[in-house]
């Protein structure tokens, strides 16, 4: 049986352990809540963005943006997109799992771009052809953070290295719920659910040129928005991550203590025996 | 007949301004386009420069660093790669940042990065300047 002392500092580091990880708990909450609003923030540009496109290739089927160009594949790239720091349940190993696993069902290399220091530093670890890595954006990342990450990627496809680009992060669903997907990037694929603004547009200089402008916007807006969704999942899965830790101390804590009464009740016990005991040969 | 305008600007990180118009200016790759109500339906890359956006009450100026345009009868969305109010652009801070691009430059005249600041940091005195000439307003003390 453990002595008394030691289990009365087993529940005062257990105590400590919970004020962390409910600080932390609470923090997580309010950071989700601001990221969340920045989803929201970002959708009427991305939704718009998609609608002219949807109805730009509606227009000109014909035309072949090199984006738009489907061809054998040869090397892809993935984008993997994790949190910069770690105790937020298995989002970033999720995250990180999916790309290396889609990545070996293809029979061809993969290089990466990483945004986020959790999927850099285990893409380092196991040697695979990391070409660049954006991370450190902090809690509120901009557009012009996450360009030089999407600018690599796709100058990598316009140089030929690449014929396809896809994207895992984890997709927030709901705060108990985010899903790691891989999205593809580029050949674009045309939303299904955007509608087109059916109006007869007058094209400035040609719709050829307004698509040439919008195509590259149109993917850096897909990467924003992924980098935005992983953020408010990770602050989600940090908070319930941390609930969960805090909830277990908790009931640690109880469990010791239980144990901690009876050790002090069977200490009590044996002294009051002695004592008895000791009367009684006196007495005798 | 509609004769008003619905006007969106919206970035990537949110929007900047939505309110009804009659009237809006704004840098197109061809020069810049003036749209009223009942404007055939448009599409068109912007350039970096100013946005003018006028109703009744008040004439909203903002720089706007790329994008597009798009015009519907009774809706102009504007598709801003990024975009400041007037109203919010710190002048001090423009007029520093285009110091240091000036310097760069004279540095490394080939140097992208600071030609696209010194643009930057230009249009937002522009855009401050307007705002205050518009509003009479006499310049900061030195």
């Amino acid at each position: 049986m453990p002595s008394l002392r030691d289990l009365r500092r087993r529940i005062k580091g257990v105590q400590n352990m919970r004020k962390i990880t409910k600080a932390m708990e609470l923090v997580a909450a309010a950071r989700m809540r601001r990221a969340q609003e920045r989803v929201l923030a970002a959708r009427p540009y991305s939704d718009e963005i998609a609608s002219i496109m949807t109805e730009l290739m509606r227009r000109s089927p014909q035309y072949e943006h090199p984006f738009l160009k489907v061809s054998e594949v040869q090397k892809r790239l993935i984008i993997l997109v994790t949190a910069d720091r770690g105790l937020a349940g298995a989002l970033n190993s999720n995250n990180t799992r999916l790309a290396l696993s889609d990545a070996a069902k293809t029979q061809v290399p993969v290089s990466y771009v990483t945004i986020g220091r959790r999927g850099r530093d285990v893409l380092r670890r196991l040697h695979r052809d990391l070409i660049a890595d954006q991370s450190m954006l902090g809690d509120r990342p901009t557009m012009g953070d996450v360009l030089p990450a999407a600018r690599v990627a796709m100058e990598q496809y316009e140089r030929g290295d690449v014929q396809q680009i896809d994207i895992v992060y984890a997709r927030f669903i709901s705060v108990g719920r985010q899903q790691t997907v891989l999205q593809r990037v580029i050949p674009v694929v045309p939303p299904e659910d955007a509608k087109a603004v059916s109006a007869d547009f007058e094209y400035e200089p040609d719709p050829k040129d307004v698509l040439d402008a919008l195509l590259p916007r149109y993917v850096e807006a897909q990467i924003y928005r992924a980098v935005l969704e992983n953020g408010a999942s990770e602050q989600a899965a940090r908070m319930i991550a941390m609930r969960n830790a805090s909830d277990n101390a908790s009931e640690f804590i109880e469990d010791l203590t239980l144990t901690a009464n009876k050790v002090r009740q069977a200490s009590i016990t044996t002294e009051l025996m002695e004592i008895v005991s000791g009367a009684a040969a006196l007495e005798g | 007949m509609a004769n008003k305008l619905q006007v969106e600007l919206v970035t990537p990180e949110g929007r900047v301004f939505s309110e009804e118009a009659d009237f809006v200016l704004a840098p197109g790759v061809e020069g810049d386009l003036g749209v009223l109500p009942q404007h055939i339906a448009l599409l068109t890359p912007l350039r970096t420069g100013v946005v003018t956006i006028r109703n009744e009450e008040a004439e909203h100026v903002l720089a706007v660093s790329g994008g597009f345009l798009e015009v519907l009868p009774d809706k102009v969305t504007i598709l801003a790669d990024a975009a400041e109010r007037a109203e919010d652009i710190d002048e001090a801070r423009a007029e520093e940042a285009r110091k240091k691009a000036q310097e760069l430059l004279a540095q490394n005249v080939g140097n992208e990065e600071a030609v696209m600041a010194l643009e930057r940091a230009t249009l937002r005195l522009q855009v401050a300047e307007i705002r205050r000439r518009r509003h009479g307003h006499s310049p900061p003390p030195q």
